[in-house]
């Protein structure tokens, strides 16, 4: 190919095809939150907020119960019932509940106040805190408007400056996504 | 030497680094962030942390369980 053939082949492709918007090393991801508990919300936060600051776009997608995730009071629960990994560390040692125990009202209660506890003192972020970090570095956030309708919430009682949206959206934005995650 | 210091001590993944990403934006173009921290973690995270934005970790040691972490503003 002549050098001139080359030039107008490169023209014609650069009009076919604009420039992506952000360099073409710029890796982005998307998140699928399904889980809304104490300790099933940092899996998400945490990488969206730390992708944001390595430089990614980021998505998440927030349907079922990781939906209240978004509300603006956040009130946020674990339970030791059917997680028979959940040890905490206590006496030296680490302790589990049995199922059976966590039917007893007041445990969850007190699971979570013990949580909140350790993640203090641990110098873990709260999830109050990370999400707020992810609204500051722009991270979009999307509420599932079918999860809206089922369980009856809105839009009101949840943080500004969230979109509503569907499977469609979501998946639209995946197709364009490096990194698709479902938590 | 350092034209900012980072004070992360005590705070665990990710804190450190979003807070250092914070604090780069204070830093000039080729300036050097100073950061301390006590997560052992932090150590890889920020190796990881400056290839994937381009910034440049000059130095890491530890002290006395507190980890030190000079990064160069070369990069996003």
């Amino acid at each position: 190919m002549s050098s001139e053939a080359e030039a107008v082949s490169t023209q014609i492709q650069d009009a076919a095809s604009p420039a992506p918007a952000a360099a073409p090393e710029t890796k982005s991801m998307s998140i699928i939150v399904t889980k809304g508990s104490l300790d099933w919300a940092y899996p998400p936060f945490i990488l969206a907020t730390t992708a944001a600051a390595m430089g990614l776009p980021v998505t998440m997608f927030f349907t079922f119960y990781g939906l209240p995730l978004l509300f603006k009071k956040l009130d946020l629960q674990v339970t030791a019932a059917g997680n028979t990994a959940m040890k905490m560390p206590m006496m030296g040692g680490h302790i589990g509940l049995p199922n059976l125990v966590t039917a007893i009202p007041g445990v969850d209660a007190a699971c979570s106040v013990m949580m909140k506890n350790l993640i203090k003192k641990k110098g873990v972020a709260s999830i109050d805190d990370l999400r707020d970090m992810a609204v500051e570095v722009d991270v979009r956030m999307i509420a599932c408007q079918m999860t809206l309708d089922l369980f009856e919430y809105s839009k009101d009682d949840m943080i500004d400056g969230i979109e509503i949206g569907g499977a469609a959206t979501y998946i639209e934005c995946a197709t364009q996504s490096d990194i698709n995650l479902f938590i | 030497m350092a034209d900012h210091t980072l004070d992360a001590k005590g705070l665990n993944c990710p804190l450190p680094i979003l807070k250092a990403r914070k604090a780069l934006k204070e830093v000039p173009a080729d300036g050097i962030l100073e950061i301390l921290a006590t997560d052992p973690g932090s150590v890889a995270d920020f190796e990881a942390f400056c290839r994937q934005t381009g910034n440049e970790l000059m130095e890491h040691s530890v002290d006395d369980s507190v980890y030190r972490f000079l990064i160069k503003h070369t990069g996003s």
